[in-house]
This record gives structure tokens, C-alpha cells and sequence, in this order.
């Protein structure tokens, strides 16, 4: 089958059974999306959709023909970082790092999604533009687990890109 | 996980058709419960038809005024719909209590109120389950339950039904639409959805062989103050312990939906009666005939709890 990956169109040849988390890391050889539970409790796989954020462990490759798929990968490269990769080097929202290319792919989009008026458990007048707070943040973000604690590092990192987008 | 072929749809009465000729077969929506269940061979569907492409993702108003669903809108899209969060901010908060960001953004409406118990041995395929495996016994009836249900149980199942959403549909009166293969539609109101687990508890809901769900109505706003208050051992991203669902008016009056307690979002219209007087009396109400155990007998005083906060907030 064919998948669009990152901007490029890319072939696998693959089982019905296969995650789109296994066709990127096993058969693609991007192995940026990280394997944590593979059961949709820790995020450390979270890719993006056509622009939206999900766990690539609980989606199958041959439901996404045709879809746009971004990872870590193709959100920026060591020589030419994300703004949001940089901010987590900068305020340093990892310890040991696996987890860290789902919570960048999941903050990217989720900031898209208190812009596109996306309400969160955290929003206290629904009618209202969501805000962009800090416990916004750390509620939006809960889909991520980080078993070092790097949270308030990593709510740091969040805010300054959220600002300078501002 | 098991082998199976894979199919995609194109429209619902051939979804339908496709699960009727194919006793094997599931329809996958969103997949984060099935696939999470297939890993485990607790679900082992030789067959999977892909319903995403149906173009059943829109909300649209119904002539009596309310908003008809499609079976396929995410759950993200759902809870940011304006006239949800105006008209049925119950829907919203319950949604918004569910899950993480990722699987929201996946979910669909259909298959969240679809999701499976998450009784830990109904996980746990080395110990028996009546719901998992029939007439293979429960190994919750003895053993941890304090996540159990409290009201409703039978000697064959005491398990809870996790979804947020569903209680929120519970108190508005949502009704599931429904195909079959032949084209015969069915409106199935939300508390005849959900069944008791009795002796059958591997029969979850009044959906037969081959029924396809299109869509979830609600009625016209029901209006008032709407709450979806849960409680949790974690502060997000977990299921709930208890949760109320509740739909307050300026007099007092309204309608209250729980989660967390039952195989099905538990709701008593005779009860109602009783809120004006308080969270005391209603919940006795609510909750009369429960039979906690000794792990989950918190449940009790904590459903009271929630709701006489709730009630605080819709006076104050
Ligand atoms: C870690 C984790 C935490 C979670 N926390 C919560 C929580 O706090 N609260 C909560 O409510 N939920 C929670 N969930 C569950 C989540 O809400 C469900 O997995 C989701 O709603 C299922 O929707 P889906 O579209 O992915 O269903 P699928 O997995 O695609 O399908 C589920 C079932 O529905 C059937 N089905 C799907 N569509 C149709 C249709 N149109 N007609 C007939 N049958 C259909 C499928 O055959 C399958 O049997 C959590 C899940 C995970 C993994
Ligand atoms: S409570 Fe229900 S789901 Fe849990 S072990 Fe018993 S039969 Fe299975």
C-alpha cells in the first residue's frame, strides 16, 4: 500500500494487522514515534492525521491511504528544528527522552486546537474562546505521559512557542 | 492479534449488509477500543469492515429542533460543536472528561457508546469472565471490585460501563438510529441501549446482528444549568469512580444521569422527583436496592457528594 509520509509519498508492504506505529518504525525505518504501552495510555506514539493528533498504536496502516502523516521526523530535522523541538531543548522538557517526539507532535497540534476555539476539561465558560493557560496546557497535554516528570519543563517549553505564535 | 480480511464501506445499508453475511465480522470506526481489545484476543473479528469513509460526520438540526449526530463525528468534534456547548453543555463536559486529546480526536460517537467494560479481568483472558467467555464465571465477584458497579449487578457480572458519554446521553434522551441490511431503520432510546448484564452479560445493548448505528438524536435543548462532574484517582485522563450527569432548572427540578456505577448509565426518572429536597433524598432514591461491596461501598456516599455539589453550583 501507499501512505503519504512527512510529504512524501512512500510504499510498505504490509498485514491487515499492522499499526500505522509498526508500518513507521518497523517497515519505514522512522523510528522517531516511540513504542511505550501500545495500548492508547501513554502517547509516546502520537503522530499527526491530516493536521490532527493521534495514537499511532491504536489506528491501522490500511485505514490511512491517502491520509497526511507527519512525524517527529518531518516536523524538523537536527539542523533545522521545530521552534517547538528547540523550546524543549531550551527549557529542558526531557530527562531520558522517550517520550519526547509524541509530547512535540502532540503539543504542535494541540495548540492548533485551542486556536481552531477547541474546548478542553479545563475551560471554564464554554461559550468563550478557550484561553491559553497553564493548567489549558498541562489538561490538554495529559495524553502524554512522562515517566521522568519533566511536566513543568515541558509546560514551560509549550508556553513560550504558544507565545511567540501569539 | 488474529488474521482477518478487511473491507471498506460505502454506504451504511452495505455496512450493514457486509456484518449480516459475515458472522465473523466488526465494523471499525475509530478502532482505539477494538484494536486495544484485538491485541489482547479478547476481540477476534475474522473480518473488519472500515466504516470511516460513510460521510457520516456532520451534526446536523433536526425539524423538532434538536441535533441529529452521525454515527461517525469524533469525539473532539462533538464536544467543540457551538450549538452543543450552548444548548447541551452536559454532552461537552462529559466528552471533555473522557479520555486524552489523541483519542478524542479519533473516537466516534457510535463507538464510544460501544466501548467495553474495563473490569480488570475482562483484561485479564487467564481468568475466567462471564462477559468475555459465557458460563465461565466472574472472577470480580471475590476479588478486586473497587471499581465496580454498585446497583443493577447480577450473580453473573458486576462490571461497569466506562463511557463519559453516554451518561450525558442518558439525561438528554438521546435515541440511537439504526440500519439493517435490508434498509429497516430503528430509533432505540438510549435507556433501552444499554442492558443490565443479568445472565447474559456478553449481550451489552438491544443492537442485533448486522445493525449498523447511523446516528444519535437529541432531543430539542432540555435548557436549565448542565453539569458532568467526575471523580477520579487521577485528575484527567482516567476513568471515573463516579460521575453525575445533571440538568438543573431555576426551581430546583431536572434530571440526573451516574456513571461509573452500573453496567449502564444508571438513571432513575422516578427519583427526580426528589431533588428540590436535596442531594440526601435523591440519591437514597437513586441508589435504592444498590448492593455495594465492601471495596466499592464509597461509591454510595460519594455519588451523594457529587451531586449535593453540583446542586450547590446550580444555586449559587
Ligand atoms: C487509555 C484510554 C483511556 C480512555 N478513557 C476514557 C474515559 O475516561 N472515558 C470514556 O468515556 N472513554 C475513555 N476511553 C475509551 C474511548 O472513549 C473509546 O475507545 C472510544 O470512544 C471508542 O470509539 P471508537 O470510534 O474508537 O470505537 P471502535 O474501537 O472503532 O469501535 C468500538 C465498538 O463499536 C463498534 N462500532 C463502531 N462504530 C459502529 C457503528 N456505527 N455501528 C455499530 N457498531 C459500531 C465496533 O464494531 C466496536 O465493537 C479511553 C480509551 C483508552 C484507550
Ligand atoms: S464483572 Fe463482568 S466483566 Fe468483570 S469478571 Fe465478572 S463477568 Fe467479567
Amino acid at each position: 500500500m501507499s501512505l503519504r509520509i512527512n510529504g512524501q509519498a512512500r510504499a510498505a508492504e504490509i498485514d491487515t494487522r499492522t499499526t500505522l506505529l509498526d508500518t513507521l518504525r518497523e517497515h519505514l525505518k522512522l523510528t522517531g514515534s516511540k513504542k511505550g504501552c501500545d495500548h492508547g495510555q501513554c502517547g509516546a506514539c502520537t503522530v499527526m492525521v491530516n493536521g490532527r493528533r493521534v495514537y499511532s498504536c491504536l489506528t491501522l496502516a490500511i485505514m490511512h491511504e491517502g491520509d497526511e502523516i507527519t512525524t517527529i521526523e518531518g516536523l524538523g530535522q537536527p539542523e533545522n528544528l521545530h521552534p517547538m523541538q528547540a523550546a524543549f531543548v531550551k527549557h529542558d522538557g526531557y530527562q531520558c527522552g522517550y517520550c519526547t517526539p509524541g509530547q512535540i507532535c502532540s503539543s504542535v497540534a494541540m495548540l492548533e486546537e485551542i486556536k481552531a476555539g477547541v474546548p478542553s476539561h479545563a475551560t471554564s465558560d464554554l461559550t468563550a474562546a478557550p484561553r491559553l493557560t497553564a493548567d489549558e496546557i498541562r489538561e490538554r497535554m495529559s495524553g502524554n505521559i512522562c515517566r521522568c516528570g519533566a511536566y513543568s519543563n515541558i509546560v514551560d517549553a509549550i508556553t513560550e512557542v504558544a507565545e511567540k505564535q501569539a | 492479534m488474529r488474521p482477518f480480511t478487511y473491507e471498506r464501506a460505502r454506504t451504511p445499508a452495505e455496512a450493514a449488509a457486509a456484518a449480516s453475511r459475515n458472522p465473523g465480522a466488526k465494523f471499525i470506526a475509530g478502532g482505539t477500543n477494538l484494536l486495544d481489545l484485538m491485541k489482547l484476543q479478547i476481540e477476534v473479528p475474522s473480518h473488519l469492515i472500515d466504516v470511516n469513509g460513510l460521510g457520516l460526520d456532520r451534526i446536523e438540526a433536526t425539524p423538532e429542533g434538536g441535533l441529529r449526530i452521525g454515527a461517525l463525528v469524533r469525539n473532539t468534534d462533538l464536544a467543540a460543536d457551538e450549538r452543543v456547548r450552548r444548548d447541551y453543555a452536559v454532552l461537552s463536559r462529559a466528552l471533555l472528561a473522557g479520555a486524552s486529546g489523541q483519542l478524542r480526536n479519533k473516537a466516534t460517537t457510535a463507538g464510544n457508546l460501544l466501548q467495553r467494560t474495563r473490569c480488570p479481568y475482562f483484561y485479564d483472558t487467564a481468568q475466567p469472565c462471564n462477559k468475555r467467555q459465557p458460563g465461565s464465571g466472574c472472577s470480580a465477584i471475590g476479588g478486586v471490585t473497587r471499581g465496580l458497579a454498585v446497583i443493577g449487578t447480577s450473580e453473573a457480572c458486576i462490571a461497569t460501563h466506562p463511557s463519559d458519554m453516554a451518561v450525558a446521553m442518558r439525561a438528554l434522551d438521546a435515541t440511537v438510529e439504526t440500519v439493517k441490511a435490508d434498509g429497516t431503520m430503528r430509533q432505540i432510546p438510549i435507556a433501552e441501549f444499554h442492558r443490565l448484564p443479568g445472565d447474559t452479560p456478553h449481550i451489552e445493548t438491544a443492537l442485533e446482528r448486522g445493525d449498523f448505528i447511523t446516528a444519535v438524536i437529541l432531543p430539542p435543548p432540555a435548557g436549565g444549568r448542565q453539569f458532568y462532574r467526575k471523580v477520579r484517582d487521577r485528575a484527567s485522563y482516567a476513568f471515573a469512580l463516579v460521575s453525575v450527569a445533571a440538568v438543573v432548572q431555576r426551581d430546583g427540578t431536572g434530571r440526573v444521569a451516574l456513571g461509573g456505577v452500573a453496567h449502564k448509565p444508571w438513571r432513575v426518572e422516578a427519583a427526580e422527583a426528589e431533588l428540590p429536597r436535596g442531594a440526601k433524598p435523591a440519591m437514597a432514591a437513586i441508589l435504592d436496592g444498590a448492593k455495594p461491596t465492601h471495596e466499592n461501598a464509597f461509591k454510595v456516599p460519594l455519588a451523594e457528594r457529587t451531586l449535593a455539589s453540583v446542586l450547590a453550583e446550580a444555586r449559587g
